[in-house]
């Protein structure tokens, strides 16, 4: 095809080249962009903390305190990262494959009950067998509940985002059905169950806090997200049906049975959020015990771009806002619901700021291709 | 010059890496077609889109009767009598012809509608310029022909003087594009202009009266279309002596690859899209499936290739029925397909070329060990293709969507023909390409021809299935009219079964199950 150097494609052929020049310069706008929209979103915060006649600057100093200032309050912002990475893991699994799960709450609930179940009456084993299979169980509670709205939407077409969000509503009144009936502790004044078994609990890695083994199963499973994705021919199928759904079918790939998976394991990885706080933090099973860990996952793996890694800081962001808000709650009377405002600047910033970003992609794309 | 009614001088416009148009200067005179001739990429639609104030020139000036004028929209245009024939046309399908055509125009009874007073306009215009057109019928029911027209008398209506017209045969029969022509003459004869945008050389000759050559954003020449011929047109327009009949050996057809018996299937409205099909596909031969888009093409490719079911009928492989099964086994029984849509169904525009080159066999040896996908045979095969289908990229990493129509057609082809098909459907394999690129895919359908694949051209581009086919069968109406001998055939008797007439039988009655 030598002829071809004299046509315009010679012309044309500058665009790859070019498009990798500004790659590099993409790159830093694309952490840089976050972080300024981070900061913007807690100058907002500030200048509304002010606004309730508190000092901002001594709010956001217990903030930070309470969110790294001490090994206890380190090991608390990492417990309440870690069901955030676990199910903002599973919405990023899912969002690769073109799909929303919004379940992820529900799926959690299900992970949890699975876990206390068998935490509580799974009895005998050793502790080197009893958190793992707790842990499992929680896996293919949450993988069920995560693909029967997948199967929903392979088989007839119905709105995965409409299904996930009823079966969430289904999965937390359950819950709530069994605690205050069937599963209620034995003296039952409260609405929770009993406690597990010693053997099914995370081990504590640090005495005097509350960080516990959990953030093993964090990180191994933040590992394995980013390996199917980028090694494992399950992952090329569910990015490829992700990318192109008709491409992928015209390939061969078998998009209905790419649903199912994707779902069943986006499930999974919001059931082990669940088993997660069940065996590292509460023990036993109360409910309404998830501050809204499945939706703020949503958030956390949109601000994460979908990618395990991004996901994890994400996490770690949402994460320490919790524990400093706390401490910022105690010691500067912030009322608490500041704290969720400035939660949701930060999400509204940071993804304004990624839609720049497109838009300032695609025009560069444009002008170059027209 | 004093019937000079448009003229562009100097235009350039810049597009970041590309110079679309450099100082180009183009005339236009009362009452003559005024081709704009060029490849896909030479320049033409940005210039059309300049005169019509799409686009703002960087540099030069346009001028209306000899006095510099600012186009700076589509409104500004149909104010100074400059009309616009998209290749797309726009209409809305459920308003009537006439609805359409004063669609946005003021009414003399504002804020009342007149039909009746519009109706009669239409209706003068349309005897006036030979446009046959019934105002009342809804744009839905028409032809594409019909709705040509009524774009033109749209035009008309709003007193264009001058009248552009971007591809205006690309979605026509032949007959239909012979009734434009007529329609073209008829205008100019009344004192119209027109500007004909096209990169056919025939059809250049047959309806302008001079022609303008782009190359690579510039003005190669203008000539009278009397004196010169397609030859000289050509070389003008690629920049080198072009070959127009491909050198073709005759075709060694072996067993019968492929074979549809009487298969119906159902469109997105549930209605048939093709009645009864049937057709054989010999090993080394190409069977060309010629018609106007929409006559159930895209629906028998999609049959054949597994993406839509059968509701009836048979499709047989080497004898061997595979009717209503999946994409993924078909491909493994040797099935390529490049599809009619690269953009949306043959590459993921976001992988890289890499990725895009295993889009059918990423899970299977060599590209995987049991789910582990092998990075680094997978880059070395891309390597290995991009330099052996010379694909233009600075590396296999860049994804699709940075590549040019051309080479993105190549990815897909270099992926097709390296997993060594038996059977292979082509679908519109060279739309939007330029006359090298599609030199190029028309080469290696012959190559692979000669190797012993059955392939299935689809195109709607007749001059291609009649040069590149061995056998040339004509689909209507989801129906093939019959199977003809494309190099004995007259181009006039292909286009009357294009149109719906039954052929006058099948040529190759031992292949032929009409």
């Amino acid at each position: 095809m030598s002829h071809e150097a004299s046509k315009p494609v010679v012309a044309k052929g500058k665009q790859p080249a070019e498009a990798l020049q500004a790659f590099p310069q993409q790159m830093i706008l694309s952490s840089l962009l976050p972080l300024a929209a981070i900061l913007l979103a807690l100058f907002i915060g500030a200048v509304l903390i002010y606004a309730v006649g508190i000092n901002p600057w001594k709010a956001y100093r217990f903030l930070v305190y309470g969110a790294f200032g001490s090994p206890n309050s380190i090991a608390e912002t990492i417990v309440k990262s870690c069901p955030l990475v676990l199910a903002g893991l599973g919405f990023a699994f899912a969002f690769r494959c073109g799909l929303f799960n919004i379940g992820a709450e529900g799926q959690l609930y299900l992970g949890a009950l699975a876990s206390i179940l068998v935490g509580i009456y799974l009895k005998g084993l050793p502790a080197i067998l009893h958190a793992p299979i707790a842990v499992i169980a929680a896996a293919l509670a949450g993988g069920i509940w995560g693909a029967i709205p997948g199967y929903l939407k392979a088989r007839f077409g119905i709105s995965e985002i409409i299904n996930t969000i009823m079966m969430n509503y289904i999965g937390i009144y359950f819950v709530s059905y069994l605690v205050h009936g069937p599963l209620r502790e034995p003296p039952g004044y409260y609405p929770q169950t009993a406690r597990i078994a010693d053997t099914a609990a995370f081990p504590k890695l640090i005495e005097g806090t509350r960080l516990h083994a959990g953030v093993f199963v964090a990180l191994l499973a933040a590992f394995l997200v980013y390996h199917i994705l980028k090694n494992t021919t399950l992952g090329y199928q569910i990015k490829a049906v992700g990318y192109n759904r008709e491409a992928a079918r015209f390939g061969g790939i078998n998009v209905s049975a790419s649903f199912v998976v994707t779902m069943a394991i986006s499930g999974a990885l919001a059931g082990l959020a669940g088993a997660n706080e069940m065996l590292g933090v509460q023990h036993r099973l109360l409910d309404g015990f998830s501050p809204g860990y499945g939706y703020d996952a949503i958030a956390v793996a949109l601000l994460g771009r979908a990618h395990p890694a991004g996901v994890f800081l994400a996490a770690l962001l949402f994460g320490s806002l919790r524990a400093g808000a706390n401490m910022m709650q105690r010691s500067a009377a912030v009322p608490v619901q500041l704290i969720y405002i400035i939660q949701g600047l930060v999400v509204l910033f940071v993804i304004g700021s990624t839609f720049l970003m497109d838009r300032y992609a695609a025009r560069a794309m444009k002008r170059r291709v027209a | 010059m004093e019937d000079l009614i448009l003229e562009a001088r100097g235009i350039t416009k810049t597009f970041p890496g590309v110079k679309a148009n450099d100082h180009i200067d183009i005339q236009l005179r009362r009452g003559e077609v005024l081709a704009v001739l060029g490849e896909n990429g030479a320049g033409k639609t940005t210039l059309m889109n300049i005169l019509y104030g799409l686009y703002q020139p960087d540099e030069g000036e346009i001028r209306l009767y000899g006095k510099p004028v600012r186009v700076d929209s589509p409104k500004a245009a149909i104010d100074l009598g400059i009309g616009m024939i998209h290749q797309h046309f726009m209409l809305i399908p459920n308003f009537t012809v006439l609805e359409n055509i004063i669609l946005g125009m003021p009414s003399p009874r504002e804020p009342l509608l007149d039909l009746k007073y519009a109706k009669s306009k239409v209706v003068e215009l349309s005897k006036k310029y030979g446009l046959s057109i019934d105002p009342d019928a809804m744009v839905w029911q028409i032809s594409v022909g019909a709705q040509q027209r009524v774009e033109i008398i749209k035009a008309l209506y709003r007193g264009a003087e001058i009248l552009i017209l971007d591809e205006p045969t690309a979605v026509l029969t032949p007959q239909e594009a012979q009734d434009l022509f007529a329609v073209l003459k008829t205008l100019k004869a009344q004192g119209k202009s027109v500007i004909f945008i096209s990169h056919k050389l025939d059809e250049v000759m047959e309806v302008s009266d001079r022609v303008t050559v782009l190359r690579d954003g510039k003005v190669i020449g203008t000539v009278n279309t009397r004196e010169t011929n397609t030859q000289e047109l050509a070389r003008m327009m690629v920049g080198r002596e072009v070959l127009f009949k491909i050198g073709k050996k005759p075709a060694c057809p072996g067993t019968v690859a492929l074979e549809l018996e009487d298969v119906w299937v159902l469109n997105e409205k549930k209605l048939p899209a093709l009645k009864g099909v049937s057709l054989q596909v010999r090993s080394g031969e190409i069977l060309g499936i010629a018609g106007v888009d929409g006559n159930g093409q895209t629906e028998l490719a999609e049959v054949i290739t597994g993406l839509r079911r059968a509701i009836k009928g048979n499709v047989k492989m080497f004898g061997e029925d595979v009717t209503n099964q999946t994409p993924r086994p078909l491909i493994e029984r040797g099935l390529a397909h490049i599809p009619a849509d690269r953009r949306r169904q043959g590459l993921v525009l976001d992988f890289s070329i890499a990725e895009n080159m295993i889009l059918e066999t990423y899970y299977r040896h060599p590209f995987a060990r049991r789910w582990i996908l092998r990075h680094d045979v997978i880059r070395n095969n891309a390597k290995e293709l991009i330099r052996q289908y010379d694909v233009r990229t600075p590396g296999y990493q860049v994804p699709a969507k940075n590549l040019s129509g051309g080479n993105q057609q190549k990815v897909i082809i270099a992926r097709e023909f390296s997993r060594a098909p038996k059977i292979l459907i082509a679908v519109q394999p060279t739309r939007g390409l330029d006359v090298g690129a599609t030199e190029y895919v028309h080469r290696s359908l012959l190559e692979q021809r000669d190797k012993g694949v059955a392939i299935l051209l689809i195109s709607t581009d007749l001059e291609e299935v009649r040069n590149v086919s061995d056998r040339l069968a004509v689909i209507f109406g989801g129906q093939i009219m019959g199977i003809v001998d494309p190099a004995t055939t007259p181009i006039e008797e292909i286009g009357m079964m294009m149109a719906g007439s039954v052929g006058k039988g099948p040529v190759f009655s031992e292949t032929t199950a009409v």
